[in-house]
């Protein structure tokens, strides 16, 4: 485990110096003007990042809003006995609604459960998996529709959602069975 | 259903305020959201750019269909829409192999790529997300990463004595849920037909 940690050290430090290089010298190798091609592509960048935005602002003020009123606590609290009789942790419920809404939020819960609960306990490390397992799917799914325009997501948030549920679910069970 | 969720989230906050008298903070929370939203979409210009850029260059060397070759068997299950030496099959990989490294910044511009790749493919309403599109959605946001980075180093601050023992317990999550997104995928796609021309009024995908 310890090689295989160290190698994948490596590669993610090295990865993008190596394709920054890596790309233009292939390119070079098969007659490609490569400063030329590289900005006739990189000019569609701009136009990108801003597509985006009044799709991420649309997501993204919906989740402010529903967080800001107290909305989220409410959910937390009414989906307690659920957690109970399941025997999923009851500390680690607003985390598996926050995970897919907030990534900054999903972010601050989980240390701040690490802080309370120590960073070596269960809890600690149950979120700590649940965080790194999953990912701001309500972003990610702004992001990507709207870059392209699609509106009609079809079956992408359901599916994505029983994803984020097995992916909670498992991060517990294997936390339990692990340590 | 992107629709009903929008609105719901909003509509509940509004309920939820009234009765918690948190009208402040939901209007704090719409406007600070806002301004979080054009912040994160401007931070993007800069490696969208540059990874747009290379993109385009690798794309131009063969290496995006190489890439898009090598997987070819793994890509044909998954995204059987998508022809195997169209460049959309390699930016997939490319912004997939990202994701797995951990490699945020570029992940989500290669991943951006990969889906205007995918829209040349939509011969149906551009408007709405082809089978290909959506597993594709599906798969990133399972998120598939190798180490969690962010997580340990949050560990090792807090001064953990085994900050690592969660790689294990993360690969193993994210593997059952990836699996579980993909298998789910596949199985909705059925009962969300795509409309084949943007004249046909669809409302089934809403």
């Amino acid at each position: 485990m310890s090689y295989l940690r160290y190698a994948l050290e490596v590669i993610s430090v090295w990865a993008i110096p190596v394709l920054l290089v890596g790309i233009p010298l292939v390119g070079l190798f098969r007659k490609v003007k490569v400063y030329d091609v590289f900005i006739e592509g990189a000019k569609e960048g701009f136009d990108v990042a801003i597509r985006i935005i009044p799709f991420l602002v649309g997501i993204l003020v919906a989740i402010g809003m529903f967080r800001g009123s107290g909305a989220m606590d409410l959910l937390t609290r009414g989906l307690q006995p659920l957690a109970t009789a399941t025997g999923f942790p009851a500390e680690l419920i607003p985390l598996g609604i926050l995970r897919s809404l907030s990534g900054s939020g999903s972010l601050a819960f989980t240390t701040d459960l690490v802080k309370t609960h120590g960073p070596d306990s269960m809890i600690a490390r149950m979120a700590a998996t649940m965080y790194g397992s999953s990912e701001t799917t309500f972003y990610v799914l702004a992001v990507y529709f709207g870059a392209v325009g699609v509106k009609k997501s079809r079956h992408a948030v359901p599916a994505a959602l029983i994803g984020d549920i097995v992916a909670a679910i498992a991060a517990v069970a294997v936390c339990l069975w692990l340590f | 259903m992107l629709n009903y969720i929008w609105f719901a989230l909003m509509a509940i906050a509004l309920v939820v305020a009234a009765i918690n008298h948190t009208a402040a903070e939901v209007t704090k929370g719409a406007v600070e959201s806002a301004k979080t939203a054009v912040e994160i979409s401007i931070g993007l210009v800069g490696v969208m750019t540059l990874w747009l850029g290379m993109m385009r260059v690798a794309e131009k060397a063969g290496l995006v269909t190489i890439l898009g070759r090598l997987l070819r068997p793994v890509l044909r299950v998954l995204f059987p829409d998508i022809p195997p030496d169209h460049p959309a099959a390699g930016a997939i990989v490319l912004s997939m192999a990202a994701n797995m490294l951990g490699l945020n910044n570029a992940a989500t511009p290669l991943g951006i790529k990969a889906m205007e790749e995918m829209q040349t493919l939509n011969d149906g309403d551009k408007e709405t997300a082809t089978n290909s599109m959506v597993m594709f959605m599906s798969i990133n946001t399972a998120s598939v990463q190798l180490v969690p980075a962010q997580m340990i180093a949050i560990l090792v601050a807090a001064g953990s004595v085994a900050p690592t023992s969660i790689i294990g317990s993360t690969l193993a999550a994210t593997a059952i849920g990836t699996i579980a997104a993909v298998l789910v995928t596949k199985l909705l796609q059925r009962f969300y037909p795509t409309p084949q021309r943007t004249d046909v009024p669809d409302e089934v995908t809403a």
